[in-house]
Order: structure tokens, then sequence, then C-alpha cells
């Protein structure tokens, strides 16, 4: 099966380990990623002004761009380009006047009604792959590995974008259960890690990462699962910090669920390009006997 | 604290605008504090979300203007899905913000930002950032 990729700006520079281990893992369950010609940046954050439309051109464009290649769905891998363009889509479908004034304004297109569908790649791997057809392809189970899930914000919010309940999700924690992981519940699992405030009030960002951090370890997490590239750099950069500022705490790394899926469907380590990761996982991963 | 309210401020210009770019319906809020008490930045803010909806009720614009919370709002959205009356806050905070920014005011100074702090923060960061904090 081949389906339409959208990668985003992170993919391609910091975040490669996200986007390399998820194309080997898919190839590996029969899926190719063909990644959408000519995309460009989806905007990031979806706008929340309902009086300015400019903004939504790039998501749209994307989307249009999906279309014209002839295909009706699109799988994104980063949980905020997820929710933009998702969001983009739905406004497409549901709002007339909005739908209307952007098509009329894009006059060089053929007019767009929201037709294409979004898609995470973890719905993906639940909706049509499935629990069952990974786990009879799982080589390395991941036994002994004790997992926080951690969704953050954009894959749950607002409920219409949501890829799973908003307040108690539950498609992390499947996949790793699949894999053969330990998963530990957290409260903080669904708690926002500061966003964008990295860019004007990072040590806000830093409280942010202590409360989920330091939960995820009292509930005995040895690493975080996430799927958000902004997620995995503001949990994962300071924490040398919060190591000197609190004595109980110590280093925990974070992982993508694809870089798991990959080193659980027995493929290369090197698809899961470690060296990425801001906090090494590999020491952890080498304890438990899944790295050599 | 004293305030002073009335009829002009509660149908003033400001509130009308901040109406019509968020798209909400102000009143619905009945200051139940929800938004507040699941708010993850809430413990950096002077004046906590559900205040900030009150102040924008009240028209007291000055108040609103004289408070950071609006800047450290970071569009998480965990108000808006739990809020009982179906008030979206988070675009309240985004109207807000704008009402600065749309005076071609920025919040944060791209040109201020360190350059290694640019070459390290991931690019969805500082896109996400600048879209939220530049005229």
């Amino acid at each position: 099966m081949k389906l339409s990729y959208y990668p985003g700006c992170t993919l391609k520079t910091k975040s490669k380990n996200l986007e390399d281990s998820a194309i080997a893992s898919m190839n590996a369950l029969g899926v190719e990623l063909v990644e959408l010609p000519r995309w460009y940046c989806c905007g990031t954050v979806y706008s929340l002004a309902d009086d300015d439309l400019m903004r939504q051109l790039a998501p749209l464009r994307n989307l249009i761009r999906v279309k014209g290649e002839g295909n009706s769905k699109v799988v994104t891998l980063c949980s905020f380009c997820y929710n933009t363009l998702k969001r983009a889509n739905l406004m497409m479908k549901d709002d007339q006047a909005k739908r209307d004034a952007l098509n009329s304004f894009l006059d060089e297109e053929e007019d767009y009604q929201g037709e294409v569908e979004v898609v995470h790649l973890l719905e993906m791997l639940r909706d049509e792959i499935g629990w069952e057809a990974i786990s009879e392809r799982v080589k390395l189970s991941l036994g002994g590995l004790k997992l926080a899930p951690y969704y953050g914000c954009t894959l749950l919010r607002p409920q219409e974008a949501a890829i799973d309940q908003v307040e108690r999700p539950t498609v992390l924690q499947d996949l790793l259960k699949t894999l053969g992981a330990e998963v530990v519940d957290f409260p903080f699992a669904t708690e926002c890690c500061g966003s964008f405030q990295i860019v004007s009030n990072p040590d806000f960002v830093l409280d942010c990462s202590w409360n989920i951090l330091s939960s995820a370890l009292r509930w005995g997490a040895e690493a975080l699962v996430a799927s958000c590239p902004l997620c995995d750099y503001n949990l994962s950069q300071r924490q040398g910090e919060l190591v000197q500022g609190y004595s109980e705490f110590r280093q925990i790394p974070i992982l993508y669920f694809t870089q798991l899926l990959a080193l659980s469907l027995g493929l290369e380590p090197e698809v899961c390009c470690f060296d990425l990761n801001y906090i090494d996982p590999r020491p952890l991963l080498k304890s438990k006997g899944l790295l050599r | 604290m004293r305030i002073t309210i009335s009829p002009q401020r509660l149908s003033s210009e400001f509130v009308r605008k901040v109406e019509e770019i968020s798209g909400q319906t102000l009143p619905s809020c009945y200051q139940c504090g929800k938004c507040s008490a699941g708010c993850p930045l809430s413990f950096a803010m002077d004046l906590l979300p559900n205040q900030i909806i009150r102040l924008v009720q009240l028209g007291l614009e000055e108040d609103i203007a004289n408070s950071k919370t609006i800047w450290l709002c970071a569009s998480c959205l965990t108000c808006s899905v739990r809020c009982p009356r179906g008030v979206d806050l988070a675009k309240v905070m985004e109207a807000l913000r704008l009402l600065t920014l749309r005076k071609n005011v920025n919040y944060v100074e791209p040109s201020r930002i360190p350059q290694e702090v640019l070459a390290e923060l991931p690019q969805l960061a500082l896109v996400s950032g600048f879209r939220k904090f530049t005229a």
C-alpha cells in the first residue's frame, strides 16, 4: 500500500530520528510512505482568529496539493502538522462562509471542499494495520522496559481533531503493550509541555517539564514516549538543570514511538538515529538487552 | 481590589472586537473556574484565565494590558475542551494578543534572540513562537 505523507519542517532537520524510523517501520509493515512533492510549512499552529483567513492558506495549499496528486488521504508524523492540517481541513468541510472566501481567493486552484482525510500515523497503526497484525510482526519484545506514554496537546485537542479520547487516551499505550513493553500510567500524560513558550518564557517551560517528568519518574517510568518534536525538545533539553536543582531527579530519555516500533520489528538500529535523541536512550536499551 | 464598571464599558469597542476576533459569546462564561484549575501555565500567571475572561466581559481593558497572562498562554486548549459552557478561552486569549500584535507591536523580537538559541531551537518552535508573538 502507498500512502501520501507530509513530513513538515522539523522532521527534515532536528527530528530525522522520527522520520527515518517511521518510514522504515511502515515499509516493514507493508506501507510505503510517499512524500508529498513540493510541500511547504503547514504554519505549525492553527490560527485561532476567526477574522483572519490568510493564516489558513499554508495548510490549505498543502491539502490541495495532496488532492492534486490524486490522493484522498495524507498521513503526518509530527503532532503539530497533524493538528494544523486536520483543523484547516475541518474548517473547509464545515464552514461554508470561510470555504467560499478561501476558494475565491485561491482562484488559481480548483475549489477545495475538505475532501482529503488527514490522519496521524498512530491512527494508521491502530485503524488500518491493527494491533494484532503488528504483534504478529514483533521480532523483539520490549518486555521489561517501563514506558510512560506522553501525548501532549495537539493529538488530543480540540475535541474535533482528537485521535483518541481527549481526557483518557489509550492509543500510545495500546501500541506499546503490543510491542511487549510495560506501560506506566501517569497523570501528566496529556499535560502541555509549555509548547512555543520555549521561545519567550523558557524558564516556565522548564517548570512544566519538571511537573511532567518528575511524575513519570515517581510512577516508575524509565523513558517517555512521544510523537511531537517540540515536546521532545522541551522535555529533554534542560534536564541537566533539573538534575542540579532537585536531588531526587534523574535523567529520563524521551523516545519517539516510531523508534520503539522499528526496534521491535527487528529493523537495523541505524534507522532509529538514536544519536539524534537529546538524551541518549542507548544505555537504557542496552541494559534491557534490546540493543547490542 | 476596587473596580468601576459602567454600561459604556460593558458595550465598548474593546469587548466587541474581542468577540469578533474570537468568535466567542463572552457572557456565556459563568465563572466556574475550571479553566484556571486545569491550566498548566497558571502557576506563572498574575491573573488567572477565568479572571481574564471576567475582565473582558466587564470591558476592563487596562487591567488585562497590565497583566502578563495572555502572553503565557500556550494555546494547549485544555481550558477549551473542559469548559462546561462551551467557551473557547484559547480563542479569547488569541484575540487579546492580536489586539496588541495588530498594532505592529511585537511581544517577541526575533532579532534579539541570540544566534546560538536560534540554531538550537527546533524549527517548529521558532515558527510557532513567531506566529503567536510577532506582528
